[in-house]
């Protein structure tokens, strides 16, 4: 099967991890990821002002790829680029004028009435593979990995566009659980990280960091699964500065869900790039004899 | 405060001062108003008292007040009307030369793109 495929700007360069992963797990399903031929950064942040449709156009220019290519769906890894390209594609959907003035301001463009549907991994593998069928294709079971989901906000925040329960998501532990991990619950998982406070406020984001990780640590988790390169850079790379200001300086593994699926898939681990992650994580899936050491 | 209600989209007058968005915002204990007296606060009009305090920049549009506000307001609308009034007399919140090169090589475009969208001209 083939599918348009999305990747957003960090995944071409410090999350390449995340792309890599996902594109080489899903070969293994049978699903080929395909690239859009053209794309351009879809803004990160979807535009909360009804008066900027300015900031709508590089999201719905992406979409209009798509449904150019022939495609009705379009896949994304991103949590940031999944909401922003849905809740662009709704607002095509349901507002009438907007659409109008969108589709006349990108003149030399096919028009656009939101045709395609934006689609996140992790509801794909949910509802066209199934997780009784992933489970099967699993080869090497994570079953002494203890893992805590990280769902953060784009994925199921606001209503609209959201994947899952905003207070109660399931689906990222449905799908450790085909995996084989055993899943902690952890309840600051819906928590936000801080976002983009890493950059302007960066303690107030370090605040948030700690309470996500040592609730994490306190339940047992050894690592944590997420789905997003802000969150992951938070998560991961700066929750040394968070715990060591805020906590008691206990750090843990932090993994993207796709390379967590690659590991379970048999992909050479050359593609999860563990280098560019958090520096213990190829050491815990080693000592469970996951990847190589 | 008419502005606020256009940019947002939002009918702030719908508030009833519950403060389940304050209960919830993981930015509380940072916030010198609550997001619940940013409500208030405009409906009111006190766009000074508004613009002397950080919420407004610190909000990280987590969304998690807006799928609670019982009244069904979309509250980082508003914050954001909020942000693009003072951002559109084109004074940022944070000057991106003055962050020093060896912060902004660390951080991965989605960081840089996000935070510039929010918090700049
Ligand atoms: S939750 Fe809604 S109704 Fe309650 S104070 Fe906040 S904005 Fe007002
Ligand atoms: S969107 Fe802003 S105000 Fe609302 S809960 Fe999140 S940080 Fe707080």
């Amino acid at each position: 099967m083939k599918i348009a495929y999305y990747p957003g700007c960090t995944l071409k360069t410090s999350a390449k991890n995340l792309n890599d992963s996902a594109v080489a797990a899903m070969a293994k399903l049978g699903v080929e990821l395909v690239e859009l031929d053209r794309w351009n950064c879809c803004g990160a942040v979807y535009s909360l002002a009804d008066d900027d449709l300015l900031h709508q156009v590089a999201p719905v220019r992406d979409l209009i790829r798509v449904k150019d290519m022939g495609y009705d769906k379009v896949i994304t890894v991103c949590s940031m680029c999944y909401n922003t390209l849905a809740r662009a594609n709704n607002l095509v959907r349901n507002d009438e004028e907007k659409r109008y003035t969108l589709n006349s301001f990108m003149e030399e463009e096919t028009d656009y009435n939101g045709e395609v549907e934006v689609v996140h991994l992790l509801t794909f593998l949910k509802d066209e593979i199934g997780w009784g069928k992933l489970k099967e294709k699993v080869t090497k079971p994570l079953s002494d990995l203890k893992i805590s989901p990280y769902y953060g906000c784009t994925l199921t925040r606001p209503r609209d566009i959201a994947i899952d329960s905003a207070d109660n998501p399931r689906i990222m532990h449905d799908f450790l659980e085909a995996l084989g991990a055993q899943v902690v619950n952890n309840p600051a998982g819906i928590e936000c990280c801080g976002s983009y406070q890493i950059l302007s406020n960066p303690d107030a984001a370090y605040s948030n960091i700690n309470k996500i990780i040592s609730t994490a640590i306190n339940r047992g988790a050894e690592a944590i699964a997420s789905s997003c390169p802000l969150c992951e850079f938070s998560l991961g790379k700066r929750q040394k500065q968070a715990t060591e200001k805020f906590g008691d300086g206990k750090t843990l593994p932090t993994f993207y869900f796709t390379q967590l699926l690659a590991v379970a898939l048999g992909v050479d681990d050359a593609l999860m790039h563990f280098e560019i992650g958090h520096e213990k994580s190829r050491e815990l899936l080693a000592s469970k004899n996951l990847v190589g050491a | 405060m008419e502005k606020v209600k256009e940019i947002s989209g939002e009918n702030i007058d719908k508030c009833m001062q519950c403060g389940t968005c304050s209960g919830g915002c993981p930015m509380i204990d940072v916030l010198q108003i609550t997001p619940r007296g940013i409500m208030h606060l405009s409906a009111l009009g006190q766009e000074q008292k508004i613009a002397k305090a950080n919420t407004i920049w610190m909000c990280a549009s987590c969304n998690t007040c807006a799928v609670r506000c019982p009244r069904g307001i979309d509250i980082p609308k508003v914050m954001e009307a909020m942000r693009q009034i003072f951002l559109r007399k084109n004074v940022n919140y944070i000057e991106p030369n003055q962050i020093p090169d060896e912060v902004l090589e660390d951080m991965p475009q989605i960081v840089m793109v996000s935070c510039f969208r929010k918090h700049t001209a």
